[in-house]
């Protein structure tokens, strides 16, 4: 338990985010075993993990998962390199021995993370991991203990493979996190769209909705319990709020004759903001949910949608055509002045604030290409991560490292995956959803 | 508030009943959707056949061209000579843009053809708009003898007047 405790308060103090630059990354030492994530091309970082020691023969198949799934989540972020179990020297067979550095030296072994499972009568699984920086022969940080169902093992090993992560890249962690998006079938004239929620890494995909509408766009609220989405289920798109666990959902913000859609949650969860059409026009809007009352916050004749609210609620990020071709401005939360903040080639689209409010990701469609791409506040050091036929719809992960997005393929046979990328521009990774998907939202670290 | 809700309704069973995919969503081109007789000058598949049931749109814009305006003329006419019917307007886009300023596009080309027909004599009661975004292409490929296809807005014909 008091482990535990100590684990939650790591986890709380790297979600703290310097305030610095994103690329500088990692300032402070913590000795040294450490990544520095700059511009340059980075060398991934060589660890080990030798098979989790399990208490007992029921829990052996588990230890053995849990450790594959914390060596694929350290190599998926590109910044790891596992180093495979042919190459041991020797293995680890008891968790309290010393380690023997030597043996992992020889194997060039920078990192090296032990852990041993055990499994009580009535579904409970414990995991303890220790993490170690081998040529300093030290270890690194205190040895954790993690306890949780055994339906939750793939939840366990995240939090071990987001501890490595967060000590030795002093970023704030993002394995345990889920992503709600729309699984897609059939052909490109009638697909059939549903929602459905899967871990961070594609793992455990459920669906949320059936697919007898159209249903586009899920947003996470900031606590991850709630999704807002917009549904075509009573002929018109409508923006509807639907609770994770229960899957019961409420249409809001109805008003007879207008559409509603590209719904986000403010920051606290308790207000939404989204575009409303009437009359041909599309203007922002935004909605208490408790009282259901809304709020016009544009009023122009050009397009404004794809509304997102800055980290502290008091800004809103939009697209608007108002200058002859979709940009991107921001505006206070209660309307007014909005200003132009990107103005290279091409036309910007879904803007995006990062969590830790520093930057802005987006859609841009330039010369028959479209890209996601990030730019500072002030539309300065705009950098385009992808180039594709059609990339859209970038989410961000729960520390701002990573972003997630749809790419759909060209042709009558074009289908959509959801990737990510690293917001420097490397390790871009199709994610196995087990069918076609779009329009992924990443929810913030799971509780 | 009701008439709408019931007006949909009509529309949707049309739709479901009477064809199969990719028949709703103006995919038709023509096809007798409600099974009426194209033959006969006051069916629905008579105005989609011979009136023209769509107008076409340039790259990102939602002014009416030359041509759409007569189409929509033609539509006009036989609004007014068949008062029991209603229509849902859909407006639609090219896969060539996201996914939100799509459905706002669509909204704004479905309005300018409600627009056009309000201003034909049309009563505002009789007609409704509806964006579908890049959602329902109704042409697949990826170049623009697909994307000039997918540009329109849409009138289908419901029977309104039986909620009336």
């Amino acid at each position: 338990m008091n482990l535990l405790r100590k684990l939650t308060s790591v986890l709380a103090l790297t979600l703290v985010f310097s305030a610095g630059a994103q690329s500088a990354f990692a300032q402070e030492s913590r000795g040294p075993l450490r990544i520095e994530i700059t511009e340059g091309v980075i060398e991934p970082l060589p660890f080990a993990v030798p098979d989790f020691v399990p208490d007992s023969a029921a829990a052996t198949e588990l230890a053995q998962q849990i450790g594959r799934v914390v060596a694929a989540d350290l190599e998926g972020t590109g910044l790891f390199r596992e180093i495979g179990k042919e190459a041991f020297i020797a293995n680890v067979t008891s968790f309290d021995s010393p380690v023997q550095y030597a043996d992992w030296r020889a194997i060039n072994a920078q990192a090296l993370i032990t852990g041993a499972v055990s499994v009580t009568r009535g579904g409970r699984v414990t995991v303890k991991f220790r993490l170690f920086d081998v040529f300093s022969g030290q270890e690194m940080g205190s040895g954790l203990q993690l306890g949780g169902t055994t339906a939750s093992w793939r939840r366990l090993a995240h939090k071990v493979a987001d501890t490595v992560y967060s000590r030795i890249t002093g970023e704030g962690p993002y394995f345990d996190s889920r992503v709600v998006f729309v699984s897609e079938s059939g052909p490109k004239d009638n697909r059939r769209k549903r929602l459905a929620i899967m871990d961070y890494d594609g793992a455990n995909v459920q669906f949320l909705t059936d697919s007898s509408s159209i249903v586009l766009a899920p947003r996470f609220s900031p606590a991850g319990d709630r999704v807002l989405y917009t549904s075509y289920e009573t002929g018109f798109p409508r923006i509807y709020l639907l609770d994770v666990s229960s899957v019961q959902r409420r249409e809001l913000g109805a008003q007879e004759g207008t559409m509603t859609f590209a719904p986000r949650f403010s920051p606290d969860g308790n207000r939404v903001v989204y575009s409303l059409s009437a009359g041909g026009n599309t203007d922002i809007y935004v909605l208490d949910i408790r009282s259901g009352t809304p709020q016009r916050l544009t009023s122009a004749p050009s397009i404004e949608t794809a509304p997102s609210f800055s980290p502290d609620g008091r800004q809103i990020v939009f697209e608007s055509d108002r200058s002859g071709s979709p940009q991107l401005y921001i505006m206070s939360a209660s309307g007014g002045e909005a200003r132009r903040i990107s103005f290279g080639p091409g036309r910007y689209g879904t803007p995006v604030w990062s969590p830790r409010g520093d930057l802005i990701a987006f859609t841009k469609q330039n010369q028959g290409r479209f890209h996601i791409g990030v730019m500072r506040l002030d539309g300065s050091e705009e950098r385009l991560l992808t180039a594709s036929f059609l990339d859209e719809g970038p989410t961000w992960s729960p520390n701002g490292r990573v972003i997630m997005f749809m790419r759909e393929t060209a042709g009558a046979g074009g289908v959509a995956s959801l990737y990510s990328v690293d917001i420097s521009g490397r390790n871009l990774r199709r994610i196995d959803t087990g069918g076609a998907a779009s329009d992924p939202s990443w929810s913030p670290l799971l509780p | 508030m009701r008439h709408l809700k019931k007006t949909f309704l009509v529309v949707a069973l049309l739709g479901l009943g009477a064809c199969t995919s990719p028949g709703q969503y103006g995919n038709s081109n023509g096809a007798n959707m409600d099974g009426s007789d194209a033959s006969n000058p006051s069916s629905p598949a008579y105005f989609s056949q011979t009136v023209g049931d769509r107008v076409l749109f340039v790259v990102n814009q939602s002014s009416l061209t030359d041509e759409a305006r007569e189409t929509l003329n033609g539509q006009a006419v036989w609004l007014n000579a068949n008062p029991e019917y209603d229509a849902l307007i859909e407006g639609h886009a090219d896969e060539r843009g996201t996914r939100e300023y799509n459905l706002a596009l669509g909204a704004r080309r479905a309005n300018a053809v409600q627009e056009y027909l309000l201003s034909k004599g049309i009563a505002a009661s009789r007609l409704q708009v509806v964006s579908y975004g890049k959602e329902r292409p109704v042409a697949i490929c990826s170049d623009d003898t697909c994307y000039s296809q997918n540009r329109r807005a849409v009138t289908v014909i419901s029977a309104g007047g039986l909620s009336s």
